[in-house]
């Protein structure tokens, strides 16, 4: 039953009132073409005893694998006091509220979250938040062809190296806009943006995307991609991993001049791995564009009797006062993720952060290190990432993870076949993730059932895999 | 009644066309609109040499209370814009027939200007929607 506090009586004099006969009347400028007639597929409701099962029974087939996942969501610790907080009342919020300068503690958090983010990015101002990395990257992308004027140009450089699946998002978002996404190469030797391939652009553009990391997890030449973007007329949007930013270069301290949009996804941030989400994308910017930018912003300001306070600002670029031309049709923020984020940065701080970061790539080196010494495991892009990494295999990928995944593993993602290599020379490709939250025993027993599964599949015995011995003779060199 | 100048010819979305000894049109918003919009904060200015056809945006200023579009008058080129309102858009509550103009065209044919409002037609207009 849905909870309308409105009497068929009430429902009637309202309709009246506006000279309707039906509720069905008012959705009358909808063609009928564009509705949905019919909506079989969707099972009639349910008790709240029956939901509550199913939801739980659902939630158990996550289980708590050993996840070696990423590819754009990631497993890190988050404090215990982080939901603690979170989730009491005066938070648990999902949205910026209406009327929010009533809401003064909201609209300090969310102050707060722009200013850890602008610090992070090294940029001059944050919104306060989009709802998800991907699209976050849509709306950079929207956001340069507005600002880039002087370009003439609705062509955006998106290196194939971006993660699929935001390339993909981009392409929904503004395709029907007349943006055309130029894919630019990345080299097979080392899987980061081919710098030829983008040399060989003559035709005007209004941005270039670089991810850092790129998607293979490895580590792009920033300061050389941005100074050439600048120099050819485009924007840069830099597409960045919060937590790596803690040990790389911030996006506004790229190349001479910095990148002018930095978008990302927050997820890494307090918010956990729960079957896709919610998650939180961010963006920031030059000053110069904040016009431009997406979604709401908060502003400290003074009252009348000068005392300080919180306020939405520049709200004229919105949707409810901008209409059609609103820079973007975002009207909120991802309220309770943007929350879990500034308790996590508040949490760790810029030492903590530093950490789990160098904790990420530490891990990340050791498996590296094993897997070394794994028979019929190739690195086709080298060992110079932040902590995902790409293996090719001599046999199957789907194989492979099935086989983990009975031993209560999540290996890693199949990239199989999605990108454009040069040469066939790596078929099976897998993408692996490795955080602060891995052991050594639980790299080691890792390498140890990777390389059964590896023999197995191969129909070669199981040789003595001598990783441990190898390992040692490698450090002695 | 606000300030409307004889010399000048308007257009019903509320900006004024001043026409040049060298045959350009200066155009800005009247000193009615500026007293609707409230305090200027931003303009967006066209570039030099975009161009426009009539009654395209072209412009957009915003105020404390809102952002309004502002409209070609007629087809034309653009060949100089008020870079002063960058710094200070108040320029426009302040002057908004002098000062406070917003960009300069070049228009594309002659006789495009009899399409525009007389100061008495603008009058009118001004005293019909306040009513």
């Amino acid at each position: 039953m849905p909870y309308i506090p409105h009497t068929p009586d009430e429902v009637q004099q309202m309709l009246a009132a506006i000279g309707v006969d039906s509720i069905d009347d008012l959705f009358d400028e909808i063609p009928q073409a564009l509705r949905c007639a019919s909506l079989t597929a969707i099972p009639a409701g349910q008790s709240e005893m029956l939901v509550q099962r199913l939801l739980s029974e659902k939630a158990l087939l996550d289980g708590t694998p050993m996840c070696f996942a990423g590819g754009g969501a990631y497993e890190h610790h988050i404090p215990a006091a982080l939901w603690e907080i979170a989730t009491r009342g005066e938070f648990y919020s999902a949205y910026t509220p209406y009327q929010a300068e009533a809401s003064q503690g909201t609209l300090q958090v969310i102050y707060e979250f722009q200013s850890m983010i602008a610090s992070l990015t090294a940029m001059d101002i944050s919104n306060a938040s989009l709802y998800d990395g991907a699209s976050g990257l849509a709306e950079a992308v929207l956001m340069a062809v507005r600002a880039n004027r002087k370009a003439k140009s609705k062509r955006i450089l998106m290196p194939e190296n971006v993660s699929p699946v935001y390339r993909q998002v981009v392409e929904t978002i503004v395709k029907n806009q007349g943006i055309t996404l130029e894919l630019i190469n990345f080299d097979p030797a080392s899987g980061t943006i081919d710098m030829s391939t983008l040399s060989a652009q003559s035709e005007p553009f209004a941005a270039l995307v670089i991810p850092q990391p790129d998607y293979f997890g490895s580590i792009e030449e920033v300061h050389q991609l941005t100074d050439w973007a600048h120099e050819h007329g485009g924007l840069v949007i830099a597409q960045v991993n919060p937590i790596a930013l803690a040990l790389f270069e911030a996006p506004g301290n790229w190349g001479a001049e910095g990148a002018d949009i930095a978008v990302g996804e927050g997820q890494p941030l307090g918010v956990p791995l729960s079957s896709g989400g919610p998650y939180i994308g961010f963006i920031a910017c030059k000053q110069k564009l904040v016009r431009q930018m997406p979604g709401r912003i908060v502003g400290r300001t003074v009252d009348l009797d000068g005392k300080s306070g919180f306020t939405l600002t520049l709200q004229a670029r919105e949707q409810h006062i901008r209409r059609s031309k609103a820079t973007s049709n975002i009207c909120t923020n991802q309220g309770l993720m943007a929350t879990a984020v500034t308790l996590y940065l508040a949490f760790l701080g810029a030492d903590g952060l530093q950490k789990v970061a160098a904790a990420c790539v530490a891990n990340t080196q050791k498996l590296i290190a094993r897997l070394e010494t794994v028979p019929g495991i190739e690195f086709p892009f080298g060992r110079h990432v932040f902590h995902e990494f790409v293996v090719s295999l001599d046999v199957d990928v789907n194989r492979v993870l099935e086989s983990l995944a009975e031993q209560d593993i999540v290996g890693g993602i199949n990239i199989s076949g999605q990108f454009s290599l040069a040469n066939n020379a790596c078929e099976n490709l897998l993408l692996i993730c490795v955080t602060e939250t891995k052991t050594e025993d639980e790299l080691h027993f890792f390498t140890r059932t990777l390389n059964d599964v590896l023999c197995r599949l191969r129909g070669s015995q199981p040789d003595d895999h001598q990783e441990e011995e190898q390992l040692r003779r490698n450090n002695d060199d | 009644m606000s300030d409307i100048p004889q010399e000048l010819k308007y257009t019903a979305s509320h900006e004024w066309v001043r026409l040049e000894e060298d045959g350009s049109l200066t155009i800005g918003i009247t000193e009615h609109a500026q007293g609707l919009l409230g305090d200027m904060v931003f303009v967006e200015l066209p570039d030099i040499g975009d161009e426009f056809e009539a009654e395209q945006d072209c412009a957009v200023v915003e105020s404390v209370k809102a952002a309004s579009d502002i409209y070609c008058p007629i087809e034309g080129e653009i060949i100089a814009v008020n870079e002063e309102l960058e710094d200070s858009p108040e320029q426009i509550n302040v002057n908004a027939y002098h000062e406070g103009w917003l960009f300069r065209i070049q228009p594309l044919k002659e006789d495009d200007l009899d399409g525009l409002m007389s100061p008495e037609d603008y009058a009118a207009l001004v005293e019909s929607e306040s009513n």
